[in-house]
């Protein structure tokens, strides 16, 4: 099924990725230069589940992240400006400087928000499905999640409901093998999340997360047999997050070789691979990561040159 | 209709406000355990489900803090969920929804979703249920950003406030109370909102000041007829709303009687009446001829022996002891 997508989607899907990449790359300097406060969860290594899903849904499906969430608003055609401005605290980010990273939500782009709880969005999303179908909506609540997070009740609980009562709500768990620190060995009884689904009668699979063709398929699917009424499903998707948890993690949980070996499957190289395999010229594929450099770098400058809000945006605005 | 037939039960008035919400607007939904055939664990949506049917009424398993995350992302999309808690005691279980989510979206999304959801639970004792199912946790929610907080104390509030409360465009938490579910009171009959920031003189007075909300309320008016006859003539503020507070009628009511006792059946410390005391120390300090005294429950977990229950929360007697004291000073 792989010539369902064209040359020119995949380049897409290539320099998507390679934006987030640049975008987060681009945060990790900022950090560095006292631009940017608090903490940032970055996804290096995880692009590909991002942009395979979000690639296979409609406009129109409700996204639901966690506090790992910059691939997934790039993948959804935020504007980059806007969510590095969020990140750093200007009234031109999407919240205004209000939410930042983990808690950025764009209405008009059908994204309903990060969420700084881990697990906090699950639920969320089960409850937006919810909306949908009793507004009898052919759209689909999409919620991406870590593999930390299925041991959260919230997502047993959820799961459950939505079983129960067929809601049109597909459960994407990025297992990227840590919950922090904490391995999937010593927190997940079963060894793997898509399995916990079939306690709720419900379809579970896990996939490879890497390779974004096979994550824009497989969701691709999902999707379609959820759109079709068949219920929700869990889909769990391999990955390693090349990064820390956080900006100061030193990674003691883990050996650099185990590291140096997951590089090996680094999605951006299994991309550029791909591409090259379809007869794409290295020249088209370094164009199209210079470009998504180049967009970010320009997002980074607007960003930095929007104002912050004063005291009045500080204490305003807390009800409706 | 007469209005003996419109004197109804507490719990009727919540009945009463939900069949008519869920009537007016399709988007209002219920969610809860047992709150379909079974009526919910008080009857308080008893005949709903039959009238209403699956798709409004949704029962939900025991999962407290996901079926209240399940209504926060239903009321970012549009619905208004109305959530029962069975008992009041459990909302610890769904507080991370309430406290991470229900109260801070509308802001740290800056206003691009409104979370418009009500939550109705009763807290309070009823008499041996013991300390997981007797608290009032009013003290708890006052303290979270972003919700309103009401607790009335009569059918005729309980209905208004219910109906604005579903009405209104943000998380609203309703606090009923098992002790005045079998109370009863005239109802107008037709359609009507009350405010949900309002406090209300329960009956007025000259002397000394009690303010209250829920379940003392009742209690309050019934030491107010007990010492008529001995000359006292005390004034009942009943706050309805705890989140926010209604300054100005408390200030109004400390500036007419100088003398004040915060009455509520949540714990001592930290609570609503440690609140109110200090909003009229910090505005009306001048007024005040006596100290300020907070009758409420003891800072214990509660008995569920009724022998030892009155020990713990606040009983008619103790207010009767601080008007005393208070009349005293």
């Amino acid at each position: 099924m792989n010539d369902l997508i064209s040359n020119s989607d995949l380049l897409r899907m290539y320099r998507q990725m390679v934006s987030i990449r640049a975008f987060e790359e681009s945060l990790s300097d900022m950090f560095g230069k006292g631009l940017l406060g608090g903490t940032s969860h970055f996804c290096i290594g995880q692009e590909s589940c991002a942009v395979g899903v979000i690639s296979a849904a409609r406009d129109d499906d409700w996204l639901i992240s966690n506090h790992r969430g910059h691939g997934h608003l790039l993948a959804r055609g935020l504007d980059i400006a806007r969510v590095m401005g969020e990140l750093m605290g200007k009234l031109s980010g999407y919240c205004g400087g209000r939410g930042g990273s983990q808690h950025l939500s764009a209405i008009d782009h059908c994204f309903l928000g990060t969420n700084g709880i881990t697990g906090g969005g699950i639920p969320i999303a089960t409850g937006a499905a919810l909306a949908l179908k009793y507004r009898k909506s052919s759209s689909i609540a999409i919620v991406f999640f870590g593999d930390g997070a299925s041991n959260q009740g919230t997502f047993h609980e959820s799961l459950n409901m939505a079983s129960l009562w067929k809601l049109p709500v597909l459960y994407v768990c990025e297992n990227n093998l840590y919950g922090m620190s904490n391995p999937v060995s010593k927190s997940c009884a079963s060894g793997n999340v898509a399995v916990r689904a079939s306690a709720y009668a419900m379809r579970g699979e896990t996939h490879d997360g890497f390779d974004v063709e096979h994550v824009h398929r497989v969701a691709g699917e999902a999707l379609a047999r959820i759109r079709a009424g068949e219920g929700p499903e869990l889909l769990e998707l391999m990955t390693y997050r090349q990064c820390g948890h956080s900006k100061n993690d030193a990674r003691v949980y883990r050996t650099r070789e185990e590291e140096a070996r997951m590089a090996e499957r680094d999605c951006l190289l299994l991309t550029a691979n791909s591409l090259r395999r379809r007869g794409l010229s290295q020249e088209d594929i370094d164009a199209a990561a210079e470009a998504a450099r180049q967009d970010v770098a320009a997002a980074a400058e607007a960003a930095m040159a929007a104002p912050t809000g004063g005291r009045r945006h500080a204490l305003d605005g807390l009800f409706a | 209709m007469t209005d003996d037939e419109r004197t109804i039960y507490y719990s009727k008035a919540v009945n009463e406000a939900l069949d008519e919400e869920l009537a007016r607007d399709d988007s209002v939904i219920l969610m809860g355990e047992d709150i379909g055939c079974y009526g919910g664990a008080f009857g308080v949506t008893k005949g709903l489900y039959e009238k209403y049917g699956a798709e409004r009424i949704w029962e939900t398993p025991i999962s407290e803090n996901s079926f209240v995350g399940v209504a926060v992302g239903a009321a970012m999309m549009g619905l208004r969920p109305v959530v029962e808690i069975m008992f009041m005691d459990f909302l610890a279980l769904a507080l991370d929804q309430l406290l991470n989510s229900a109260g801070k979206l509308h802001y740290m999304y800056n206003g691009q979703v409104t979370v418009p959801m009500v939550l109705r639970t009763p807290g309070g004792a009823k008499g041996g249920y013991g300390p997981s199912h007797s608290q009032m946790l009013s003290n708890l929610l006052v303290g979270i950003p972003g919700i309103k907080v009401v607790a009335p104390s009569t059918p005729a509030q309980v209905k208004g406030i219910l109906k604005a409360a579903i009405r209104d465009p943000n998380p609203v938490v309703v606090i009923e109370n098992k002790r005045l579910y079998p109370q009863r009171g005239y109802v107008a009959a037709g359609d009507y909102v009350l405010p949900l920031d309002k406090a209300e003189v329960a009956a007025a007075g000259k002397d000394i000041t009690l303010i209250s909300y829920s379940s003392m309320t009742p209690v309050c008016l019934a030491v107010k007829e007990a010492l008529k006859p001995v000359g006292i003539d005390l004034e009942v503020l009943d706050l309805i709303s705890l989140q926010p507070l209604d300054k100005e009628s408390i200030f109004a009511s400390v500036r007419k009687t100088g003398r004040v006792i915060i009455v509520e059946e949540a714990c001592l410390t930290g609570g609503v009446a440690a609140e109110v005391s200090a909003l009229i120390s910090e505005h009306c300090l001048d007024a005040l001829e006596a100290p300020i005294i907070r009758v409420a429950a003891a800072d214990m977990p509660i008995p569920s022996a009724l022998a030892l229950e009155k020990f713990v929360l606040p009983q008619a007697e103790d207010i009767v002891a601080a008007v005393k004291r208070i009349q005293e000073y």
